[in-house]
């Protein structure tokens, strides 16, 4: 049965590292895994998602509207914007975490509110403050990898050896911090 | 060994495990990292950027008339540039193999226009291959390679931006190694003059007619028989698609060599099934195909001509109605659009522009076609690469013909797209003694692809050291007279420079030249741009009289509170352009050092 993992957020939040160490993992693991990005203006500030499909054999490498099993949402509002993809009984993990979009910035409209609920009351919803667990173990910039941690519990993945994935992925000087933080995403994850 | 890839990165192993030798590309998204990964295998393979499509693909077949396996890489639109060379080309033939790739958008995810590139096989007569996935992306760019060489033809390689962009898992094997053949002078095969041309013209039809004895009979077009009474036909990713929705309920035609088409083998799979659905992406090409043969099939009557065939529109097609989801009130999701990086050189000048009247602006490909969005609201027109400065000359003649028009044409564009085909729209303006406004934004690369080197940049894409074209003097040698270089952060110098231009009655050109913020900075870079990037504004709140004059600007370090009518700017990612410190009235903006 394959399975379909949707991570979004917002261009240089990191997930595309971490769909990287995700399919890597899946691969290593003897998965049959296929992952989709869509590139292009995403580095100027636009929304953005990865589609990561596993199993025994996998056709499609884009994941249809009610057809992910998690949704991994590295920014409060993408979650809402994607939530179609889910499935009924699918499960939402979020950072708790905004970005203002351009018109949110200048003042023109507010940043939504109550988006936490409206995400609690449909889905199994699962709120983390990865941000903050990222910036508690000393580096900011590991939050994609807590939510990471926080991902591969949820999915039931933490048989495979994410430890070594990160040792082989990962530069040097950022392993230490990275394992760190997929240890205390995990750990989030109860 | 296997190793996950993206279907472009399996393009750069196929070619490197097919022998390639040389290899040409103009970066344009979903294509760019074909090349890129080609040119990471530097003791093998020679990889070039080229200034245009064109002009790779010319290189290319200078590469292959001398023998060696060749290949040009390129978005759909690029084709259309590269047209001319290819289409002779398919008359001529090769040496050594010599594949084109086309990397088309369903979508139009980060293009101008949806155009099918599978025309371009019939159109130019030549084979086409549609790979399905990563594995298929790599193994049969060693078969194009081959019917290549045995055929004598370029090879139409074609994919689209969801293989380009997906990973798969990739068995990797050796490089073949390919001899270089023999270059041997023979002008009735390579000189295109009528005499010759009528002759080859006859190579090319029986050509064709082979190609479709191969087509029938290769492995890489094949039935999947399960049940009888759906048959599905598809090529490339739809089949992945098809298959995700249909699984072992239908039954397949999967075609992966597309043209010339397997009449006889659609022929027998249409025996075999009771009813034919197609499912492709934008053009009816094999449902048109089927129905010349006479066999009735389900396409475009259902499945739409525009857009991606992913999974949940083949299913909303034939259902009406996508997977159970969740209902939700979508309303609270405010749009994400995308904008110009804080610290991005081409704030200044559109700030500026945007606000005079009496302008046509004309744009180009690049990150400044968000020219045209709020808050700048500037540009007026978009069309190709390179078309924005013979656009701007066309109107300005028009505008001219007008008693007293005040109406000035401004077109637009980037250094690579100067490179790419703007020199000759310039060349135009001068000879034709046009009086329009060209401008060259100079952020030293090429920058909304992703940073790829170009001829005003210093370095190769194989990272040698090479000569840096000076643009100031390319201009000036094309024969214009009135050439202005600014820094675009400084708005005074951007002002002058537009009222300079705007008075004069002959053509102008104004560079404004600064490094893309993105940009990794080459040791010139970092003399000419001293202390570029290194400091950040700060508003200091009891000035700020929440006019938001500063937030006019478009930069997403800024933030207006509305509940204090004061903004403030991150410090984290503000790079001291300075641009919103030259708009503030009260002085509100102050620089520090980072």
């Amino acid at each position: 049965m394959t399975k379909s993992i949707m991570l979004v957020g917002v261009g240089g939040q990191g997930t595309i590292l971490a769909s990287k160490l995700l399919t890597t993992g899946l691969m290593e693991a003897g998965y049959d895994v296929k992952m989709s990005e869509i590139h292009g203006m995403s580095q100027r500030g636009g929304d953005v998602s990865s589609h990561v499909r596993y199993g025994e054999e996998v056709q499609s490498p884009v994941i249809e509207i009610g057809g992910a099993d998690i949704l991994v949402s590295f920014e409060i509002m993408e979650a809402l914007r994607s939530l179609q993809y889910l499935k009924p009984n699918g499960k939402v993990v979020v950072n708790d975490f905004k970005i203002p979009s351009a018109p949110i910035l200048s003042g023109k409209i507010d940043y939504p509110e109550g988006i936490l609920e409206t995400l609690k009351a449909s889905a199994h919803t699962t709120v983390i403050n990865a941000s903050g667990i990222a910036e508690q173990i000393g580096n900011p910039k590991t939050m994609n990898i807590v939510l990471l941690g926080a991902l591969v519990k949820a999915m039931k993945l933490t048989d495979i050896d994410w430890e070594k994935i990160i040792r082989d992925n990962v530069k040097p000087k950022f392993v230490e911090a990275n394992i760190k933080a997929l240890k205390a995403g995990m750990a989030a994850m109860n | 060994m296997k190793k996950l890839l993206t279907g472009n990165e399996a393009i750069a192993r196929g070619a490197y495990e097919a022998g390639v030798r040389f290899a040409s590309a103009y970066p344009g998204t979903p294509s760019t990292e074909i090349l890129e990964n080609i040119a990471l295998y530097k003791e093998d393979i020679i990889a070039e950027w080229a200034p245009n499509e064109k002009v790779a693909v010319e290189a290319v077949i200078g590469a292959s008339v001398a023998g060696a396996r060749s290949i040009a890489s390129m978005k759909h639109v690029g084709v259309n540039v590269a047209a001319d060379p290819l289409f002779t080309f398919a008359y001529t033939g090769v040496n050594g193999g010599m594949v084109l790739v086309s990397a088309d958008e369903p979508g139009t995810h980060s293009s101008q226009n949806e155009q099918d590139n599978r025309n371009y096989a019939r159109f130019a007569k030549i084979p086409m291959f549609e790979p399905s996935d990563s594995q298929e992306a790599k193994d049969m760019l060693q078969d194009a390679f081959e019917v290549s060489e045995k055929y004598d033809t370029p090879v139409l390689y074609r994919v689209t931006t969801r293989l380009c962009h997906s990973k798969g898992i990739v068995d990797c094997y050796d490089r073949k190694d390919v001899e270089i053949k023999e270059y041997v002078k023979n002008v009735a095969k390579y000189i295109p003059v009528p005499a010759h041309v009528k002759a080859l013209r006859v190579k090319v039809e029986e050509r064709l007619a082979k190609l479709e004895e191969y087509s029938n009979t290769t492995p890489l077009n094949y039935m999947e028989i399960n049940d009888s009474k759906i048959g599905v036909v598809a090529s490339g990713t739809c089949y992945r698609f098809a298959k995700e929705v249909f699984g072992k309920d239908a039954s397949y035609l999967k075609l992966a060599f597309t043209n010339p088409l397997p009449l006889k083998l659609m022929k027998e799979f249409a025996a075999k099934v009771e009813k034919i659905y197609v499912i492709e992406e934008n053009d009816p090409i094999l449902e048109n195909e089927l129905k010349l043969l006479g066999i009735g099939c389900i396409g475009k009557e259902m499945f739409p001509y525009m857009g991606e065939m992913t999974p949940d529109v083949i299913r909303k097609s034939l259902y009406g109605k996508y997977l159970d989801s969740i209902a939700y009130d979508k309303s609270k999701v405010v749009p994400r659009p995308p904008s110009y990086c804080a610290g991005c050189p081409h704030r200044g000048f559109f700030y500026e522009v945007g606000k005079r009247k009496d302008v046509m602006l004309n744009g180009d490909i690049g990150c400044y076609s968000l020219g045209f969005a709020p808050p700048y609201n500037a540009t007026d027109i978009g069309i190709c690469m390179g078309a924005s400065l013979s656009m701007a000359h066309g109107a300005q003649k028009v505008f001219n013909l007008k008693k007293d028009n005040k109406k000035r044409a401004v077109g637009l564009l980037g250094d690579s797209t100067f490179f790419h085909s703007g020199m000759t729209s310039l060349l135009d303006v001068v000879y034709n003694k046009g009086n329009s406004i060209s401008v060259i934004l100079d952020n030293r690369i090429t920058g909304m692809t992703g940073h790829q080197e170009n001829p005003g940049s210093g370095y190769t894409l194989q990272g040698d050291k090479t000569e840096i074209t000076d643009i100031e003097a390319v201009v000036r040698a094309l024969g214009i007279k009135n050439v202005k270089t600014v820094n675009p952060n400084d708005l005074k110098a951007v002002n002058e420079a537009l009222d300079w231009a705007f008075d004069l009655d002959e053509a102008s050109v104004i560079i404004t030249r600064w490094p893309c913020v993105l940009k990794k900075l080459s040791q010139a870079d970092k003399e000419e741009f001293s202390g570029v990037f290194q400091s950040k504004c700060k508003v200091i709140s009891d000035k700020c009289i929440g006019c938001r004059k500063c937030v006019s600007v478009g930069c997403p370090s800024i933030f207006f509170n509305k509940e204090t009518k004061k903004s403030s700017i991150d410090p984290n990612t503000c790079v001291g352009c300075e641009v919103c410190k030259q708009v503030c009235p009260v002085d509100a903006i102050v620089k520090e050092a980072k």
